[in-house]
């Protein structure tokens, strides 16, 4: 279906990211945000808080990150497309309701602006270092999607692509912003209503007495319903039986939390989104993502005019990892370089994925600035050694 | 059944042992709930005042934390949410402004409400959010083996305070009253019609109520205090409580073996969230204003 033309704001402007993910929010539907303050993401509610009185949704400050992360999803049950913002600290906080997002499969978004850690760390500068808390943060297994924007226009594209999946796979979806990203202004497209793709919520069409909460359907998903419409179900963070209701066995628990992470299995390769180029003839590719994409890019400029065959492959959906991608690479290049504004986080999964076929190359960087593309450079300029 | 409940459509199957089994989810019993608990107790008021307020059940949601309380939701036929420790108010804020013509019912215990919940508990009733808070206070944490709550009377003995708890209990109806809740009453599960009837009159009235009730513990609290089970507790609240409505909360603090002042302390007339938000808006955007939609349709 289209867009509401309500939330579209459409035009051409000039905005940074944190602005262009709010855009992003209202055009793919949400009408209603819970935050708590914290540098550098609070624009984004700013935004909302701002424009939402006039399309017809709600913003509430809550009293703290565990409030607002648990609120947008009591808002998802009341019938609402709904997201959370934060950053470091208060994504730390949110953890716990990730899993309950994930356990109850209450689509929902939420906006991490990566700023530098651990703890309070570096409020105000960027950082890449959240990238497996976003996989693994929440206690128990599970599966989310995470998507990292690398310009103010894909804040605005992927946080409707992001709402969509959410809704497609009924799971919890990361926007990993940083704060390079979230605080660059560029210019951003907003396309008219009828030109955006929204992903409605995935309702039964099945009356109350047929109606089984988590019975799935032949993607994996069960179909939903909200509250007020006479299903009277029930919804746990316990582990549940179709039905719903609470089940301590091993099988339930086996059959939930398999089913929890195969569902995603369709977004791991095949519809994975990344962008690439010079792959083809490429002996060196440089794997990065969000600003260090950025960065990367005149490395490998540089690199191509020194007659290296250096390639591009950057990742837009972190999670589920483009692993297929990565190990079909792996059999006909030298090496990944690997660039990421952390101590050396996704490229334990490029590794993963390599299996020893190719050289793998971390460049880390603690956070605080971008790297030096020079850095990138000799990195390319040895691996293709 | 009075003749109340015989004016109310609801189908009272003919093997039925109660006339709250329409409320429950009887495919779900038994109950893990303990002999002398006393919160079946507060369940079965809560279904007679369902039933007296004529609430439309199907417009009716119950959100519990975690504990013996935070089971409530899940044995009550209504939309339901069971979530996590101490998060059931700000879940419920979300479920109510999303859906502002559901009645939000947070049914929890002292532990998930007062100790890792205090502080939403506070800006809920602050805010005078639109939702009926009803805590069952046994003052311990059952579920978990009999840990030291914030409600744990001073010497009483806990498994984390083999020696007696030396610090001083939250009084939650002065706490309540004083974070700006519109209705705040104490009962015990002795006093069922008044319980009931407490029940009966927030799920009528607009903004934050609280009710408290007092709950037996026999298993975790009782046994390890020597004061015996479920029926002794209930002697208890009948030679210890004084009904004192309108009394001020801050004379209401509750001891191990003293006096439970119980009654309906405060009810009084709040503008809630809705309220104060709307006309903030109105005032400063005129017709820009939209109302609220907040719920994709069913249909889309």
């Amino acid at each position: 279906m289209h867009a509401d033309p309500k939330g579209v704001l459409t035009g051409v402007h000039f905005l940074d990211g944190d602005h262009a993910c709010c855009e992003g929010t209202l055009a793919a539907g949400a009408r209603f945000a819970a935050g708590y303050p914290i540098t550098p993401s609070t624009e984004v509610v700013e935004r909302f808080a701002a424009r939402i009185p006039t399309v017809g949704g709600v913003f509430i400050q809550m009293e703290d990150e565990l409030a607002a992360s648990i609120a947008i999803q009591g808002a998802v049950w009341g019938g609402a497309k709904a997201f959370t913002v934060t950053s470091g600290p208060g994504y730390s906080l949110m953890m716990e309701h990730i899993g309950l997002a994930a356990m109850t499969e209450a689509p929902c978004v939420f906006v991490n602006v990566q700023r530098g850690g651990p703890s309070t760390g570096l409020p105000t500068l960027p950082a890449q270092a959240d990238m497996m808390q976003a996989r693994w943060g929440s206690h128990g297994d599970y599966g989310i999607i995470a998507l990292c924007p690398n310009s103010p226009q894909e804040c605005f594209d992927l946080t409707i692509e992001g709402f969509n999946l959410a809704e497609e796979f009924r799971v919890p979806v990361m926007m990993m912003l940083d704060e390079c990203v979230g605080h660059m202004t560029e210019k951003v497209v907003i396309p008219p209503a009828d030109q955006i793709e929204v992903t409605p919520r995935r309702f039964t069409k099945k009356p109350p007495a047929e109606y089984r909460p988590y019975q799935p359907a032949a993607d994996l998903v069960p179909d939903m319903v909200k509250a007020g419409d006479g299903y009277r179900f029930h919804i746990t963070g316990l582990t549940h039986d179709e039905r719903g209701y609470p089940s301590m066995n091993v099988e339930t628990q086996d059959r939930l939390v398999r089913r929890l992470q195969d569902k995603l299995k369709p977004l791991a390769d095949g519809r994975s989104l990344c962008e690439t180029a010079d792959l083809d003839d490429a002996e060196v590719v440089v794997v990065s993502y969000g600003i260090t994409s950025r960065v990367a890019q005149r490395a490998l400029q540089q690199a191509r005019k020194q007659g290296i065959r250096a390639g591009k492959f950057r990742i837009i959906s972190a999670w589920p990892f483009p692993a297929g991608r990565i190990r079909e690479l792996a059999g006909r290049v030298k090496a990944f370089v690997v660039p990421e504004l952390n101590m050396g986080q996704m490229v334990l999964e490029v590794e993963r994925a390599a299996a020893g076929k190719a050289n793998v190359i971390s460049i880390p960087h603690a956070g605080g600035t971008v790297h030096n593309p020079d850095v990138i450079l000799k990195a390319i300029v040895e691996a293709a050694r | 059944m009075n003749e109340t409940t015989l004016e109310i459509p609801y189908e009272i199957p003919e093997d039925a042992h109660n006339p709250v089994e329409p409320f429950l989810r009887m495919e779900r019993m038994p109950h893990i709930w303990c002999p002398g608990c006393g919160i079946g107790t507060t369940v079965n008021c809560f279904t007679r005042a369902l039933l007296d307020s004529k609430a439309n059940l199907d417009k009716v949601a119950i959100v519990s934390g975690i504990g013996c309380t935070g089971r409530v939701a899940g044995y009550a036929r209504l939309d339901s949410f069971h979530t996590t420790h101490g998060r059931a108010i700000p879940f419920a804020t979300g479920l109510k402004l999303a859906n502002p013509e559901l009645q939000v019912v947070v049914y929890s215990g002292d532990g998930d409400l007062f100790a890792i919940g205090g502080n939403h508990f506070i800006h809920a009733a602050r805010r005078n959010m639109d939702i009926k808070v009803v805590c069952v206070n046994n003052m311990i944490y059952a579920m978990t083996g009999g840990q030291t709550a914030p409600t744990t009377p001073a010497t009483s003995i806990s498994s984390t305070a083999p020696y007696g708890v030396a610090e001083p209990t939250f009084n939650l109806a002065q706490l309540a009253e004083a974070a700006g809740a519109s209705y705040v009453a104490r009962w015990t599960t002795y006093h069922v019609k008044q319980l009931a009837r407490s029940m009966q009159e927030v799920l009528n009235k607009k903004g934050f109520c609280f009710i408290e009730v007092l709950s037996p513990c026999p298993t975790l609290y009782q046994r390890r205090n020597k004061m015996g089970d479920g029926l002794d507790a209930m002697k208890y609240y009948k030679q210890a409580s004084k009904v004192r409505n309108g009394a001020p909360t801050g004379e209401c603090t509750l001891s191990k073996t003293g006096e439970i002042v119980v009654g309906k302390f405060v009810d009084r007339e709040r503008p809630d969230y809705f309220e104060l938000q709307r006309a903030q808006f109105v005032q400063t955007l005129g017709e820009r204003y939209a109302e609220p939609e907040v719920s994709c349709c069913s249909e889309c």
